[in-house]
């Protein structure tokens, strides 16, 4: 009775998803492939924590990671721009192709890695001592790069962060006076000052109230046009919402797999792994 | 272009889970490509050698000058010829980081190494089982010790350290937890207290002990002469330390309806911990080579004195002190000896403090 009741939720649930998804037609905006990984691993000290990832991002498409937490999503997406290195016992293997060529090769300058590949926190972290305006040009002093139309750079990246109206008034207060929500924009709009061709976001809106959500995710939809985006998320609804494609991760104890990547609508309607569709009609995780 | 097969998982080539690869660090530099900046360093050591030889440059000093200079030129060539002009500037800073800390150990390996030097020779079993009551100031090494210093140090340092513990934490306490209305004046003398000469706490006691209250000299005198330094150390590194924790910690054990003396007990303390160790120790070695103080309240003392409420007592730097002002050869021995077990108990207190301070639990 009680079985019968739950899957009646849930699959409720599951068409309601698929419906979401179903919304956004993936690779009608398709313009390649933007970033791939090929046969990615990862490990901290002797832990093996990510195993044989390999998954293309199409530029101009958003791709949802999803999976239950520990499952090495994050650790994945700090491997695409080189941000894995920070932790001193860490190691991986397998390559990461930005324009075909691997960003893990011999040689390469780790800072024009991560000039094209930004990122978006989980907490909004915009420079305390910077006002908004310097905020959001901060990754080109910070880079050394020299431009003449700074003021149209800035209200470009404010606009397309959702952020212009609301603080085009007050440029020059600090970054901190702003909402939270306002915040994580300012930060989207710090990353698209150096304009990027990949965008990473971990968890970007896990600190913010459905509103702030609700805009950010418009900002994720906007910006997609123009880049390959990759955003880790726990929340269902906005994998449907937000995404053309969707890589479930998983890890059964062992090191973190990823188990099936699709169209999101079909991640949601009918994916093929059975463990995808209990953890998308919310059975576990 | 948007095909299900397009975007699914790569089939692994051989679907073994044996066939894992070997994990590896491609951000760590290989040994081909460090060989630039070896081969560079070696150009910098010969052409400062070649520059010291035929120019006025002369001497070690003239050396490391001419070095400093062309190592820089040369990383900054190096990595502006292989990157950019970016990467250039990044080798500047980093080979003067470099050099400056190489300046900051400079005096103090030399000084470890001197003190090593003269200090070791005159090191035998015997001077930590003698003392100097029955042996002249041109006695031979193998003759008296310091065992009455040693002790004597261990007191006042032991002692002052107890002294000091509660009084400088307590304060740490109420300039941040308690933030009490005259937290701004106690946080203003602790600054003052902590620039005091150390003589004039020597003074103090003097003044306060012997003159007022009619004392003699004691371990216990010189022990509160060095609280008197080693409280406001204390205070302000267990202050910063404190301010260090989060209040969200605080607010997380006051909402589970905990008292404040039981939050700051239970939770923040422990979570200083570390720090809080740290700031005795800074305390301890603000006060462990203190001989100014010790002169005028200890008294001194060439035998043994077991009783540190009565009577005069030596300690590790005043037996230095002493040594070095007789003027014979042999007590110049005894003072760098002095100097080098002061250095090494120090040493060992700071281990020890360390190892309980990163035990976790």
């Amino acid at each position: 009775m009680n079985n019968e009741r739950e899957n009646e939720m849930s699959e409720t649930k599951t068409n309601s998803l698929a419906s979401i998804a179903a919304a956004r037609t993936p690779g009608t905006t398709a313009m390649g492939v933007g970033l791939e990984a090929r046969s990615v691993h990862a490990w901290f000290g002797q832990k093996h924590v990510l195993s044989d990832i390999s998954l293309d991002f199409y530029a101009g498409t958003v791709t949802a990671l999803i999976g239950p937490s520990g499952c090495g999503k994050s650790t994945f997406i700090r491997i695409l721009n080189r941000m894995h290195e920070f932790i001193p016992s860490a190691a991986m293997a397998g390559e990461v192709l930005l324009d075909g060529k691997d960003v893990y090769r011999a040689g390469v300058d780790v800072t024009k890695i991560r000039l094209g590949i930004g990122m978006v926190f989980q907490k909004p972290n915009p420079f305390p001592s910077m006002t908004i305006k310097e905020n959001v040009l901060s990754g080109l002093k910070l880079a050394q790069i020299k431009i003449n139309n700074a003021d149209e750079l800035l209200e470009d990246c404010l606009v397309r962060a959702g952020l212009w109206s609301e603080v085009k008034d007050r440029l020059d207060q600090y970054g901190g006076t702003l909402s939270g929500g306002q915040q994580q924009r300012l930060c989207i709009a710090r990353s698209l000052a150096v304009k990027p061709q990949v965008l990473l976001m971990d968890e970007p809106c896990s600190a913010l109230d459905p509103g702030s959500t609700l805009r950010i995710e418009e900002t994720i939809r906007d910006l997609s046009k123009t880049m390959t985006i990759v955003i880790v998320t726990h929340n269902m609804q906005q994998a449907a919402r937000v995404s053309d494609y969707t890589g479930f991760f998983l890890s059964d104890g062992g090191p973190g797999e990823l188990v099936e990547a699709a169209p999101t609508s079909h991640i949601f309607s009918n994916p093929k792994d059975k463990r995808t569709e209990d953890y998308v009609t919310g059975r576990f995780g | 272009m948007s095909t299900l097969t397009d975007n699914m998982p790569k089939e692994p080539l051989v679907p073994n889970k044996l066939s894992t690869p070997k994990p590896i660090k491609p951000w760590k530099a290989t040994p081909k490509q460090l060989l630039p900046d070896f081969l560079g360093a070696i150009v910098a050591v010969v052409t400062s050698l070649v520059v010291v030889a035929f120019s006025p440059m002369a001497g070690i000093l003239g050396f490391i000058l001419t070095f400093i200079v062309i190592s820089i030129i040369t990383a900054a060539s190096i990595s502006g010829i292989r990157q950019d002009r970016k990467a250039a500037a990044n080798s500047v800073s980093t080979m003067v980081i470099y050099f400056l800390a190489a300046f900051v150990l400079l005096p103090v390996v030399s000084i470890i190494f001197e003190i090593i030097r003269k200090g070791a020779p005159g090191l035998s079993f015997g001077i930590f089982f003698d003392d100097m009551s029955v042996t002249a100031s041109d006695a031979p090494l193998s003759e008296g010790g310091l065992l009455h210093a040693l002790v004597g140090s261990l007191y006042v340092v032991v002692l002052a350290t107890i002294v000091s513990i509660p009084i400088g934490i307590l304060t740490a306490l109420y300039l941040t937890e308690v933030k009490g209305r005259a937290a701004g004046t106690v946080r203003f003398f602790v600054q003052a207290m902590s620039g005091v000469p150390s003589i004039v706490a020597g003074l103090f006691i003097y003044a306060v002990w012997m003159i007022s209250l009619g004392g003699t000299y004691t371990t216990a005198a010189g022990s509160l002469a060095l609280a008197i330094l080693m409280i406001p150390t204390v205070a302000r590194t267990a202050e910063e330390v404190l301010k260090l924790i989060p209040t969200d910690l605080r607010e997380a054990g006051l909402a589970l309806g905990a008292t404040q003396w039981k939050t700051v007990a239970l939770v923040v303390i422990p979570a200083a911990r570390s720090g809080l160790i740290t700031a005795v120790i800074l305390g301890t070695a603000r006060v462990a080579g203190e001989t100014a103080p010790l002169l005028l309240t200890i008294g001194g003392n060439d035998a043994m004195n077991w009783n540190p409420l009565s009577g005069n007592n030596s300690a590790l730097p005043f037996y230095v002190w002493k040594n070095f002002g007789l003027g014979t050869e042999t007590g110049a021995d005894r003072a760098w000896t002095g100097i080098f077990v002061l250095m090494v108990v120090v040493m060992i207190f700071f281990s020890i403090a360390r190892v309980l301070g990163n035990k976790k639990g």
